[in-house]
């Protein structure tokens, strides 16, 4: 994808530049913005590595069993054609607490794991199961408890207060988990018809 | 008492899992160096990414085209009530994590990180994902090329989170 669409924008805004009479403040931006771009990773090395630090502590301990145990409720009424699947259910878990506590690298080789293993059962092999869809469209909202990486760029730009978004983020994650969740069910229960 | 909220959650969770860390009896600080260290990684990964998307975002902006690209979409736009300033991001944010963070690093420079809009870009940043790719790496592994409707279930989704970024901070300020 980013192979049209960046020389796409660095063709189209080059062009405009120099047809409109910006290309004093494009020649500018160009060196700003590779300055930026170290500066923001300087600023995300930090924050990045911190949280790594912490992440490992989890990974290293029970503390994430717990939590999947913990979600079993819930995975029972999203998944009900998963009854029998035990292991299926438990990679779904795992990977939505990996993506709850922000461990990216621990929870897409899970949700593939578990794509796998629903695969397995799946009798129509190249169209997805309603499992997977559900499963799918839970990994596209963001369910994160820390936004990590938007904290860093705010921090980078002198935010007064970095961390103020996070509330209002679960809220926003919440209602785009709950919309995708009710409209995948919604067309699926529609295709069955 | 929002605020509180959003301060205190960092520091409780780190609280509670260096607890748990030492009831486990881990050693917590050779493991926290440990995964430190593999942040480098991570970063030093991140950092060619960001220069070509920086460079190509930070074009579109000084050479003026966004601006005539968001004067040409603003009647559509209006329709849904999401601010023009943030439209760049919300079309991309779907297609590409990368981009959209170059284009949400550029609004809130722009705008100011803790203005409206900028408060607006971090929050949809902080609740949506990268769709495509996500629908794309989810699907390719186990062969599947019929994906039926999840593209739209998950742009809905997309559109229900940034919609109610825009409203909590409408309430808000």
């Amino acid at each position: 994808m980013l192979n049209i669409l960046w020389p796409v924008f660095i063709v189209i805004s080059f062009l405009y530049a120099l047809f409109s009479g910006n290309v004093d403040k494009l020649n500018e931006s160009i060196f700003q913005s590779v300055s930026d771009a170290v500066q923001l990773s300087i600023t995300l090395l930090g924050t990045i590595c911190l949280w790594n630090g912490i992440m490992e502590i989890v990974k290293k301990t029970t503390l994430i069993n717990k939590l999947t145990k913990m979600l079993n409720p819930i995975i029972k009424y999203l998944f009900p054609d998963l009854r029998n699947n035990e292991q299926a259910k438990a990679e779904i878990s795992m990977n939505i607490v990996a993506n709850i506590l922000g461990l990216g690298n621990a929870a897409t080789p899970l949700g593939l794991k578990a794509m796998k293993t629903m695969q397995k059962e799946n009798l129509k092999k190249d169209v997805l199961t309603d499992s997977m869809a559900i499963f799918i469209v839970m990994n596209t909202a963001s369910l994160q408890l820390i936004p990590t990486n938007v904290i860093a760029i705010r921090s980078s730009l002198d935010s007064q207060n970095p961390t103020t978004i996070i509330f209002p983020v679960w809220i926003a994650t919440v209602i785009a988990a709950i919309v995708g969740i009710i409209a995948i069910k919604i067309i699926i229960r529609r295709v069955k018809q | 008492m929002i605020n509180y909220i959003s301060s205190a959650t960092i520091p409780i969770l780190i609280l509670i899992i260096i607890i748990y860390g030492i009831i486990e009896k881990n050693k917590t600080y050779d493991t926290f160096l440990e995964g430190a260290k593999e942040g480098i990684d991570i970063v030093l990964k991140l950092l060619p990414t960001l220069i070509g998307i920086f460079v190509a975002v930070g074009a579109l902006r000084s050479s003026g085209i966004i601006d005539l690209i968001i004067k040409l979409l603003e009647p559509v736009i209006n329709i849904v009530k999401i601010p023009v300033q943030i439209m760049p991001l919300a079309l991309l944010r779907p297609i590409s994590g990368s981009a959209s963070m170059g284009i949400a690093v550029d609004i809130m420079k722009h705008y100011g990180v803790d203005s409206f809009i900028g408060l607006i870009t971090s929050t949809i940043m902080g609740s949506t994902e990268t769709t495509l790719y996500t629908i794309a790496i989810y699907t390719s592994c186990v062969g599947i090329k019929k994906t039926r409707f999840i593209l739209l279930a998950a742009l809905l989704a997309d559109i229900a989170g940034m919609v109610s970024s825009v409203i909590i901070w409408q309430i808000l300020s």
